[in-house]
C-alpha cells in the first residue's frame, strides 16, 4: 500500500537561512504522526510545502500519488493553520457554510460539524465574538469536511483547555480509524500526550529523531530517578548502604542508567526491612524532547 | 473555473459587503450625490430645448468618473491584503479552488454592491427627472448607457484594486496605492492632457496623441463615450470637444477591455502572492 503522504530529502532556503535541510519520512493511512520542534525549527514551513502554498527549494513531496497544491491533492487534504483566523463578521455557520460549498458539499452540513466540536451553542454567533479556543474549534470543525486523506494541523491544541485538548485527541482517533493520516504539530511532546502512532522532531529545520514514544524513550537512554524513603530511624543505614544516593532527611534520591535499574531495585529489595517506600520516575516527556531537540549544539 | 465555488465565494464576499456597511455607504453615496445632481442641474437647462434627463445623464456622467472609481477601490484595496494580514488567505488557498476562482467571486461580490448603488442612484435622478419633464423618456437610452457603462468602469477599478492589494499585501500600502492610482487617472492625468493641448496649441500633440491618450484611460473613455452618444454634450464640460473626433467605437472597445484586462492583471499579480 502506498504511504499517504511521501516526503524525501525536502529542503527549503529562504535566501542565505536554511528552513529545511533533507527530511524524509512517510506517513501511512490512518497513522498519527505528531511533528515536535521548537519556534523556527521549520514544522510550519514543511506544513505550507506539503500543501503546496510555498515551493520547496530540493526534495520531493507526493499525497497520494499527487504533487501538492496540485487540484488532487488539495481535494485530498485538509489544513488547519497555526493560530487560524476568520472574517469576524461572519458567523461559525456561514463560514462552515462557505467551507463546505468550496468543497462541493452542502452547505446545510454545517450545523452537525459544529455540533461535533461543540460548537452548536454558538454557531449564529459571529466569529469576531468567539474566544481563540472557539476560533480554534471552527478551524478544526472545517478539517473535517469532505472526510480529507491527509490531516494537517498546525498546532491544533494551542488554546485549548485540557478537557477540549482530550476531545480534540479523541476526534482524532475516530478520524485515524476511519483510515485518515494526520499530522499535527507542537511545541512539546508534553502536549500531545503521548496519543500519536510516531513522532518525528525537527530541529534547525533537520529531522534529529523519529519512531514511537518508546523507541524515542529507549534510544535517548536517559537516566532513570529512584526515589527510597526509609522506615524512621533507618535513614542513616541506608545511606551506608547506597553510598551513590543523595540524602534528603528521611529520603535518599538515586539516579541510574535505564540498564542498571533492574540491578539497583534488586539491591534495594534486599534492604526491605528499612525501606519504607520505593518511587521510579522515568525521564520526563519534557527531558527526551530537550535531549534529541538541543542535540544539535544548543 | 467552476460555477459553484465562483458562486460560494461571491455570496460570502457579499455577506460580508453587507456586515461592513459597504452595500449601504455605497448606494446612500449614490442617491445623495444624484438628487444633489438632479436638483442643481435643474436650473440651467430653461431654453437649451434638451429634456430634463438627458441633461442629468450629462451631470451624472461627471459624477460618476469620480465617484464609481472611488467606491470600487475602496471596496476591493483589501481584498487580498487584508486576508494576508488576517491570516485568512492560507486556509483558503488549501483548498480545492483556484486563485482566479477566488478574484471571480469577489469581484462578481463588489460588482453586485456597485450595481445596486449605481442603479439606486441614477434611477432616482431619473424620477426626479421625469417629475418635472414630460419628454424625460428621450433621455432613457442615454441612462441605460450611462448604467452599464459604469458598471464595467467599476469592474476595471476592482480589478486594478485587486492588483494592488496583491502588490502591496498590506493593506495600509494597498490603501495608498488605491487613492494615488484614483487621484492619477481621474484627476492629475486630465490636467496633465489640458496642459499638454494648451502648451502645443493645436500641434501633433493635439492632433494624434491626445486622442490616444484619452482612450488608454478607462475614465476617460467611459467620458468620452457617454459624452459621444448623448446629444446632449454642448453644454458638458472637459474633453467634450474632443468626444466628436473620436469614433464610438473607439471608446466602447476601450470600456470593455479594460476590466478584462484589469481582471488579468489581479489574477497575475495574485497569483505571485504567498500567504
Amino acid at each position: 500500500m502506498t504511504p499517504t503522504l511521501t516526503i524525501s530529502k525536502l529542503s527549503k532556503r529562504w535566501g542565505e537561512v536554511a528552513a529545511l535541510t533533507d527530511v524524509s519520512f512517510t506517513i501511512a493511512a490512518g497513522e498519527r504522526v505528531a511533528l515536535l520542534g521548537h519556534n523556527g525549527a521549520g514544522k510550519s514551513t514543511m506544513m505550507k510545502i506539503i500543501l503546496g502554498l510555498i515551493p520547496a527549494s530540493g526534495g520531493e513531496v507526493s499525497i497520494c500519488g499527487a504533487a501538492p497544491g496540485s487540484a488532487l491533492a488539495r481535494q485530498q487534504v485538509a489544513y488547519l493553520p497555526e493560530n487560524v483566523a476568520f472574517h469576524p463578521a461572519l458567523t461559525g455557520l456561514e463560514h462552515l457554510g462557505h467551507y463546505l460549498r468550496l468543497r462541493g458539499e452542502r452547505a446545510a452540513l454545517a450545523p452537525a460539524l459544529l455540533d461535533r466540536v461543540g460548537l452548536g451553542h454558538a454557531a449564529k454567533r459571529r466569529v469576531g465574538t468567539y474566544s481563540k479556543g472557539m476560533r480554534q474549534r471552527v478551524g478544526l470543525a472545517q478539517a473535517l469536511i469532505g472526510h480529507p486523506k491527509l490531516l494537517v494541523l498546525d498546532e491544533p491544541t494551542s488554546g485549548l483547555d485540557p478537557v477540549s485538548r482530550r476531545d480534540f485527541y479523541a476526534l482524532l482517533d475516530e478520524l485515524a480509524a476511519t483510515g485518515a493520516s494526520i499530522l499535527l504539530s507542537s511545541h512539546a511532546l508534553t502536549e500531545v500526550e503521548a496519543r500519536t502512532d510516531r513522532i518525528v522532531i525537527l530541529s534547525k529545520g533537520r529531522m534529529v529523531a523519529t519512531g514511537s514514544l518508546s523507541d524515542l524513550r529507549a534510544k535517548a537512554d536517559l537516566p532513570v530517578s529512584i526515589h527510597v524513603s526509609a522506615i524512621n530511624g533507618y535513614a542513616s543505614d541506608l545511606a551506608a548502604a547506597l553510598p551513590q544516593a543523595i540524602r534528603t532527611g528521611s529520603e535518599l534520591r538515586l539516579t541510574c542508567r535505564p540498564d542498571e535499574k533492574l540491578p539497583l531495585l534488586a539491591r534495594i529489595s534486599d534492604l526491605r526491612p528499612k525501606v519504607a517506600d520505593i518511587e521510579i520516575v522515568p525521564p520526563s516527556l519534557e527531558d527526551i524532547y530537550s535531549h534529541y531537540s538541543k542535540r544539535d549544539g544548543q | 473555473m467552476t460555477p459553484h465555488r465562483i458562486l460560494a465565494t461571491a455570496s460570502t464576499e457579499f455577506r460580508i459587503a453587507l456586515r461592513n456597511r459597504w452595500v449601504a455607504i455605497a448606494v446612500v453615496l449614490m442617491l445623495v450625490f444624484s438628487l444633489v445632481l438632479a436638483a442643481a442641474g435643474s436650473a440651467p437647462t430653461g431654453g437649451v430645448g434638451v429634456d430634463r434627463l438627458s441633461v442629468t445623464v450629462a451631470s451624472l456622467t461627471s459624477l460618476a468618473v469620480y465617484l464609481v472609481p472611488l467606491v470600487a477601490l475602496l471596496m476591493s484595496f483589501d481584498a487580498i491584503a487584508g486576508e494576508v494580514e488576517r491570516g485568512t488567505l492560507s486556509l483558503i488557498l488549501a483548498y480545492p479552488v483556484a486563485r482566479a476562482e477566488i478574484l471571480g467571486g469577489k469581484l462578481l461580490a463588489h460588482l453586485a454592491v456597485l450595481a445596486l448603488a449605481v442603479t439606486a442612484g441614477y434611477g432616482a435622478a431619473a424620477i426626479a427627472a421625469f417629475a418635472t419633464d414630460a419628454n424625460a423618456a428621450q433621455g432613457l437610452s442615454a441612462l441605460w448607457r450611462l448604467t452599464w457603462t459604469s458598471i464595467l468602469l467599476g469592474a476595471t477599478f476592482l480589478g486594478a484594486g485587486y492588483a494592488l492589494s496583491a502588490l502591496s499585501r498590506r493593506p495600509s500600502g494597498a490603501a495608498g496605492l488605491a487613492v494615488g492610482l484614483w487621484l492619477g487617472l481621474v484627476v492629475l492625468y486630465d490636467l496633465g492632457l489640458l496642459a499638454g493641448v494648451v502648451a502645443d496649441d493645436g500641434g501633433a500633440f493635439t492632433l494624434s496623441l491626445f486622442p490616444k491618450l484619452l482612450l488608454v484611460n478607462p475614465a476617460d473613455a467611459f467620458r468620452l463615450y457617454n459624452l459621444a452618444a448623448s446629444q446632449a454634450t454642448a453644454a458638458a464640460a472637459g474633453v467634450g470637444g474632443a468626444a466628436t473626433t473620436i469614433p464610438l467605437w473607439h471608446s466602447a472597445l476601450s470600456l470593455v477591455l479594460w476590466p478584462v484586462a484589469a481582471l488579468g492583471l489581479a489574477i497575475f499579480a495574485f497569483r505571485k502572492v504567498t500567504p
